[in-house]
């Protein structure tokens, strides 16, 4: 179960994040969260919103180079030292993380990550009992 | 070995009417010996000329033109005039994108060539109390091999220091007394910032005199600001390995044009596209004949080098015609750090990969006296993107084999579809931003 999520290659260069960030404003598609990991020479923006397979498809035919991944999201009670928790579990589990970002929503906390093994990490959160968003929910949060 | 205390060898004091007879005679029995070469046997019988049919220099327009192509056609050896058993080495260039070029040598062909290299050196006053380091790569690289036999036949001491390891480099000039340097401009440049690095006054620290520059274009006002530099004369020397390698033509002690030494070669300008001779002055193709080779020579080779032949007299008393900077060329070819390169070399390798779409954008450019370059390219539309690692890890695998196609490590940079220029629907391959001379 997991959500997905937006990853956009963009050039460091002015202009592509604004052309990215108009159309889906165009589209009414409203971002959750957004991140930039980024090169000297390259940037990621990975993105979560509202009708991500829309956006996806209106990003693609506006030839932005993009793919659609699936990351997972577990929600946290809003206290201090819950993600340590969950980030424990998983190491506990052997299960390594490719990137991870975090944030609040209406008094939850919200932890979205990706693993180099999916199926792996499905089964370490389940027995650890986390509490996973789905993609279906996603948009609740709004 | 040498002649007299100006000219290293007679022929360099050559009246125009000695060079001429000199050349008639020499050409006329290369023609002779290139009947050997199943080649220009075949060639010439194409055209039903015979070698006796070459009666006088304007004779040698009868010949048809020798290209790089027919070099690589007949790879390795077809061209060749003497058995292999005759030769003692090879050059070959780089690259494994079609057939390289080889080029054989005897061991008079060797002799010849160093000393040509060696007349060079001479002219510009090294003598054998002197200390040549050279900073040429060595290997097939001629400026390595081509200098260093050069050097030595003149009796320097050389110091085969080869390229890179600049603080190596460094500690020779101090502890050797180096005091004439073989170096591209840009190696000359960089040598300087580490001097400067490390606290060390060219001046007053080494007994460098003497810098020879070639093999990659530069202007006039880099060749002074080196010479600035590093306080030394600088002359530019050039060469390429069709015709051996260094030891062509170089700069005298007025530093206004290179000699070419026209007992070794007969030198003709041609317009690139109707391939008609062009007035002294004028910019055109140069087109060498060889007129000492045994194992390879080549007849009016079209060197695709636009340059022209700089009128007058020269007040140095030699009058062998000197050549002008070169101004470019007539084929795409790019010459980056004294190393030779066609783009479709490098489309050749990003076309491997099945993570790349087909746009690329070499750029060249000078950064802090160094020729950089740069090769953008466009990544296929369903890569996937959230990978951060595989981009990272394509990105270096691409470098990596780049610099073994090329020998030189550019930066290679991932753009996305699309983001490249075109012109006219055409695609840009190549920019090239640097200094111009």
């Amino acid at each position: 179960m997991t959500v997905n999520q937006l990853s956009v290659f963009i050039e460091n260069k002015s202009g592509t994040l604004v052309k990215v960030l108009k159309l889906l404003k165009a589209h009414n598609i409203q971002l959750i969260a957004s991140t930039i990991t980024d090169t000297t020479d390259y940037g990621i923006y990975r993105i979560l919103c509202s009708e991500p397979d829309k956006a996806y498809k209106i990003l693609k035919d506006a030839g932005v180079a993009i793919s659609l991944s699936e990351v997972f999201a577990i929600e946290l009670d809003d206290v201090p030292g819950k993600a340590a928790d969950a980030i424990d579990f998983l190491a506990k589990e052997d299960i390594s993380i490719s990137y991870l970002y975090s944030f609040l929503l209406k008094g939850k906390g919200v932890l979205i990550f990706r693993t180099d093994n999916t199926e792996k990490a499905q089964e370490a959160i389940d027995r650890n009992g986390l509490k996973v968003i789905e993609e279906k929910d996603i948009s609740k949060l709004l | 070995m040498n002649y007299n205390n100006k000219y290293f060898n007679p022929e360099e004091a050559f009246t125009r009417q000695e060079i001429e007879s000199y050349q008639l005679d020499r050409l006329q029995k290369t023609v002779e010996h290139c009947m050997n070469s199943p080649f220009y046997r075949e060639r010439f019988k194409k055209e039903g000329l015979k070698p006796s049919d070459i009666k006088t220099l304007d004779d040698l327009r009868k010949i048809p033109f020798t290209t790089k192509q027919d070099l690589r056609d007949t790879y390795p050896f077809g061209i060749a005039s003497v058995p292999l058993d005759q030769c003692v080495r090879l050059h070959s260039s780089s690259g494994t994108t079609g057939n390289p070029t080889v080029i054989l040598h005897t061991q008079k062909d060797l002799q010849e060539w160093a000393n040509a290299v060696a007349r060079c050196l001479w002219m510009v006053g090294c003598r054998p109390n002197d200390v040549f380091q050279n900073t040429s790569g060595y290997g097939m690289f001629t400026g390595g091999l081509g200098f260093q036999y050069g050097a030595e036949l003149l009796g320097m001491l050389t110091v085969p220091a080869a390229a890179g390891n600049t603080l190596r480099q460094l500690k020779f000039f101090t502890d050797f007394g180096t005091t004439v340097v073989h170096a591209i401009p840009s190696y000359a440049a960089r040598l300087y910032e580490v001097m400067q690095e490390r606290g060390i006054d060219p001046r007053k620290d080494t007994k460098l005199r003497t810098l020879v520059i070639g093999a990659e274009p530069h202007s006039e006002d880099t060749r002074r600001r080196i010479e600035e530099m590093l306080g030394v004369k600088a002359y530019n020397s050039f060469g390429m390995s069709e015709m051996c390698g260094p030891g062509v033509a170089f700069e005298c002690p007025e530093q206004n044009g290179m000699h070419i030494w026209e007992d070794y070669y007969i030198v003709e300008i041609v317009d690139p596209d109707t391939l008609e001779p062009v007035p002294d002055g004028e910019v055109g193709e140069l087109v060498l004949t060889t007129l000492k080779r045994e194992a390879m020579p080549l007849l009016r080779y079209r060197t695709r080098d636009l340059t022209r032949i700089l009128p007058g007299d020269c007040p140095c008393g030699r009058q062998h015609k000197r050549l002008d900077r070169m101004k470019g060329r007539s084929d795409d070819m790019i010459i980056l750090k004294g190393v030779n390169i066609f783009p479709i070399q490098i489309e050749t390798i990003l076309m491997q990969f099945k993570e790349l779409a087909s746009d690329y954008l070499i750029t060249l450019e000078t950064k802090e006296n160094n020729d950089a370059m740069t090769v953008e390219v466009e990544v296929a539309d369903n890569l996937s993107f959230d990978d951060f690692g595989k981009l990272q890890n394509l990105e270096r695998e691409i470098t990596r084999q780049l610099r073994d196609e090329i020998l030189i490590t550019p930066k290679v940079r991932l753009v996305p579809k699309g983001s490249l220029p075109k012109s006219e629907g055409k695609a840009v391959r190549v920019k090239d931003l640097r200094i111009k001379y």
